[in-house]
């Protein structure tokens, strides 16, 4: 919103392409138009997108809802779904603002029915004022579990137990970027915030939990794990996962944009100039599709590509744009001072990123973490040669679930670093469509 | 199964999931609605276990289910209309009519 | 000397010839690159196909059909030992036609390869109410086709992973993500150079596709291939009702369909592109109508090893004694016979008749 907002305001023709069927993307679903009668329990960070829509709505953008982009290419052909057509849309500059998905957290079982993540739970919640049974159980580490957790209580959930799977030895790592994180003091106040009203609650909360796993026959009845030392069932039809999340690459994969390993948030993330150019030339990126950054950071870098943009298309020039980035470069650095503690302290346990060997890695496919560490042994080389090998990678999702932890676990058996792994080519369609779709035989 | 909070004054509207029928206030996704009465969206294609929506918002593609005849359909990315027909994605999709087929 | 024989290239071609010479106990280096090569294998359609092959070409009429019929009981060893399911079967392969003048030009087609086979080749050609008998879902687009009872199909993804399986048992050294710098021909072998490293082998057979250009040039060998790009579609998984293979729909085991293909002339750009696959989509929704609501879930393209004819090279160096070179486009409908007779002649043993034949020099005519 912000990157054709900002596009906008300087006279240049945008669209935009959603996705969803109104604007706000997952931090904002449903800003606008809430099922629920006192939207505040979700927050005031959440209460802030109403402005951000409506501002967006009031701009000079045509706004494509339910859009489904399907292709890009080097030369800005976009090809996309509108009401179920296929079209090809140019364009002189592209900013790709995909977002953030979860970071697949998988444990045996996480395929049952039962089974979600944290995020969707807060979708359910946003978009349509549902909650889960009170034997849920929330399992995970990182602020959004936290902030899930308390928009519950505030909705009356009876949340049965609170699974905090951070590593202990997280924190010596994590102590080291507390000093630059104090100048987000707002951000550190907010997560003790939401530590101190879980707490309060009485919900109990099982610390450097390990051994996660999830049964059931049909579908999710219990939840299994350790905490420190001790092992623990919790009959429960309901288990909300989260580790994290990650950026969603597609759009910048399939357009072969370059796309580098971050260590220290465990994720590959789009290389990017200071002006958030990628590597292909007219094509930006920003928001967490980029890296994860928050929403706030995420609507000032998009406020910087949409100058880009205008100042590339010719109507700002270079003096003009720089000058109008101070500010948002400024507040950006704010925002972002908080990054490295929290990537820090809430790094994900390896017990997730190479998961054990009956865990299905794949979940379109069935492909468990047994089969790819053996396919490793037998010398496969990455992510590409292992899906040609056992199907891990070839269903819808199209490597969204599976990606990261393939090559992680790759990495493991091989003694090698994720970043010489690799990751799947990503190839066209990003989405599944029809063939009637794709051949331009709808009518 | 997942509950509705009390919602600012929605009209409900009717669905049938399997043939049963159900009523959720309108404005919400197909897999949203599916929460409120079940916990199983398809069958596996591979296993022919059960599976249900895991991520909401299109990158997980366990939600898939028949809408009007029409199968795969990813339930948390169409909202839900008046007098929508789901039923479970059971497994591989039928070809001829579009209608579900058992697994074999 | 480290190695008897060191294969150059991991694909179909590499793998299956160092399958054939492992089982000749031959110690045996198998160098590949990394995941992100062009790996001709990975786009490969499965087809085992005999059918219009070698109209214009004798030899390779006989070669493919031999190579076809050396397939049950290489898809029987490679699944009892692997336990890998390759999905091969072979109920016979269709061609379609849409026109008249197609249907003549398969028919003319598939006259001469009978001939060409000395009456080996077996085919019918199928008018469209005989070909509904087979396929009830072809559409009155389609005229007819041709159908031969030698054609099958394989997964060739598991092919590869069943013969990479192979070579690891039978203690194969597979050496990835190796880009051979040079080869020197010293007195009794060879030396290589792979990045940092120094490799000794008393033969040398280059299967490295597109790069057997350069690599052929280092050791006296003409191997003058060119990518041909071809794309393809792939789409979930449907109720089965394609019992056949056809050249350009194919229905795997898992019931996804395989939709292909084209061939490009796009130097090595793997890449897909948009109206190839929209191409792609409105055939095969012209052909099977029925599939207009069906999802694709990935488009493929990959480059084939294209030779200036299409047929199979074969060389053996004569100015360095135990350099071999080998290229095809049909690294699936080969690969029995390559595990065979011809990793025997790369071993040193007597070559196949039909092995001659596609030296390389045919191109000097």
């Amino acid at each position: 919103m912000a990157a054709a907002q900002c596009a906008a305001a300087h006279g240049v023709d945008v669209a935009l392409l959603d996705e969803q069927e109104r604007p706000g993307g997952q931090i904002y679903r449903s800003v606008d138009d809430s099922p629920l009668p006192d939207p505040t329990l979700l927050g005031s960070d959440y209460l802030y997108g109403r402005q951000q829509v409506a501002d967006f709505r009031n701009a000079d953008i045509d706004y494509f809802s339910g859009a489904t982009v399907w292709n890009l290419d080097r030369n800005r052909e976009v090809s996309v779904l509108v009401d179920g057509k296929s079209r090809g849309l140019g364009a002189d500059r592209i900013v790709i603002a995909a977002g953030a998905q979860e970071r697949p957290m998988p444990v045996p079982g996480w395929q049952l029915p039962g089974v979600m993540t944290a995020g969707a739970g807060q979708i359910l919640l946003k978009s349509a004022a549902m909650i889960p049974p009170d034997d849920v159980v929330l399992a995970g580490s990182g602020p959004l579990l936290l902030l899930l957790a308390s928009q519950y209580l505030k909705a009356g959930v009876g949340i049965q137990a609170i699974l905090d799977t951070t590593p202990r030895s997280n924190r010596p790592g994590a102590a080291r970027h507390l000093i630059r994180a104090l100048e987000s003091v707002s951000y550190l106040a907010k997560g003790m915030g939401l530590i101190a009203s879980i707490r309060r609650s009485r919900v109990p909360v099982y610390k450097e939990v390990t051994a996660l796993n999830a049964h059931g026959d049909e579908v999710l009845e219990a939840v299994r794990f350790n905490s420190r030392g001790r092992d623990h069932e919790l009959p429960t039809g309901t288990l909300m996962l989260h580790i994290g999340v990650i950026p969603q690459l597609h759009l910048a994969m399939v357009v072969d944009c370059e796309i580098r390993w971050d260590e220290a948030q465990s994720c590959w993330r789009p290389g990017l100039d200071q002006w958030l150019c990628s590597t292909v030339p007219g094509i930006g990126i920003a928001g967490d599709g980029a890296g994860i950054v928050g929403a706030q950071a995420s609507q000032l870098q998009g406020q910087l590509a949409g100058l880009q943009c205008v100042y590339e298309l010719g109507a700002l020039n270079r003096d003009q744009r720089d000058l109008k980035a101070v500010a948002i470069r400024k507040s950006l650095d704010k925002h972002l001072a908080i990054r490295p503690f929290l990537d820090s302290i809430y790094r994900p346990s390896p017990e997730f990123l190479t998961p054990v060997d009956d865990t299905m890695v794949c979940r379109c496919e069935e492909v468990s973490a047994g089969e790819i560490r053996e396919i490793a042994r037998l010398g496969c080389q990455g992510p590409n040669q292992a899906k040609a090998f056992s199907r891990c990678g070839m269903g819808p999702c199209q490597g969204r679930q599976c990606g990261s932890t393939v090559a992680a676990l790759i990495a493991e058996v091989q003694g090698r670093k994720i970043s010489d792994v690799g990751y799947y080519r990503v190839r066209p369609p990003i989405r599944p469509i029809t063939l009637g779709q794709m051949g331009n035989l709808e009518k | 199964m997942f509950k509705t909070l009390t919602t600012v004054r929605r009209n409900l509207i009717r669905f049938t999931l399997d043939g049963q029928f159900h009523q959720v206030p309108a404005g919400i996704s197909v897999a949203a609605a599916l929460l409120t009465a079940a916990r199983v969206s398809r069958r596996s294609v591979v296993s022919g276990r059960a599976r249900g929506p895991y991520c909401m918002m299109g990158t997980c593609f366990d939600c898939l289910v028949c809408i009007d005849g029409e199968p795969n359909q990813q339930a948390c990315m169409v909202t839900l209309r008046e007098g929508m027909k789901i039923e479970t994605q059971p497994g591989i999709r039928d070809l001829d009519t579009g209608t579900t087929a058992d697994m074999d | 000397m480290d190695y008897d024989i060191a294969v150059i290239g991991g694909g179909l071609v590499g793998s299956s010839i160092a399958y054939g010479l492992s089982k000749k106990g031959r110690r045996v280096a198998l160098l590949d690159e990394g995941d992100r090569a062009f790996r001709a294998s990975r786009g490969n359609f499965g087809l085992i196909w005999v059918q219009g092959k070698g109209w214009d070409f004798p030899a390779y009429a006989k070669w493919t059909d031999e190579a076809a019929g050396l397939w049950p009981a290489f898809d029987s060893e490679l699944q009892e030992s692997t336990g890998v399911e390759l999905g091969y079967t072979r109920p016979g392969g269709m061609e379609f036609c849409f026109d008249e003048r197609g249907w003549n030009d398969l028919n003319d087609c598939m006259a001469r390869v009978r001939t060409n086979s000395d009456g080996a080749f077996e085919y019918e050609m199928l008018e469209h109410a005989e070909l509904r008998k087979r396929i009830p879902e072809v559409s009155s687009a389609v005229i007819g086709a041709s159908y031969s009872p030698r054609d099958g199909h394989v997964n060739p993804l598991y092919l590869l992973r069943a013969l990479h399986q192979r070579l690891d048992a039978r203690r194969v050294d597979y050496l990835p993500n190796r880009h051979v710098d040079s080869i020197e021909c010293l007195h009794g072998g060879f030396e290589l150079r792979t990045n940092d490293e120094r490799l000794a082998a008393g033969r040398v057979v280059l299967c490295a596709g597109i790069d057997n250009v350069r690599l052929g040039k280092l050791l006296g060998l003409n191997i003058p291939v060119r990518p041909n790009r071809g794309q393809l579609l792939i789409t979930e998984r449907v109720q089965h009702f394609l019992n056949y293979p056809t050249l350009h729909v194919r229905q795997t085991r898992e019931g996804s369909l395989q939709i292909g293909d084209s061939q490009e002339d796009a130097g090595r750009d793997d890449g897909t592109t948009t109206e190839v696959m929209n191409r792609l989509a409105s055939r095969a929704v012209s052909i099977f109508p029925m599939l207009k609501t069906v999802r694709v879930v990935r488009a493929w393209a990959a480059l084939r090893v294209m030779t200036p004819d299409g047929k199979p090279v074969y060389q053996q160096s004569s100015d360095c004694q135990g350099a071999f070179g080998i290229a095809c486009h049909s690294g699936v409908t080969l690969a029995a016979i390559h595990a065979g007779p011809v990793a025997d002649w790369v071993a040193g043993g007597n070559p196949h008749p039909l092995i001659a034949r596609f030296h390389p020099d045919r191109f000097d005519v």
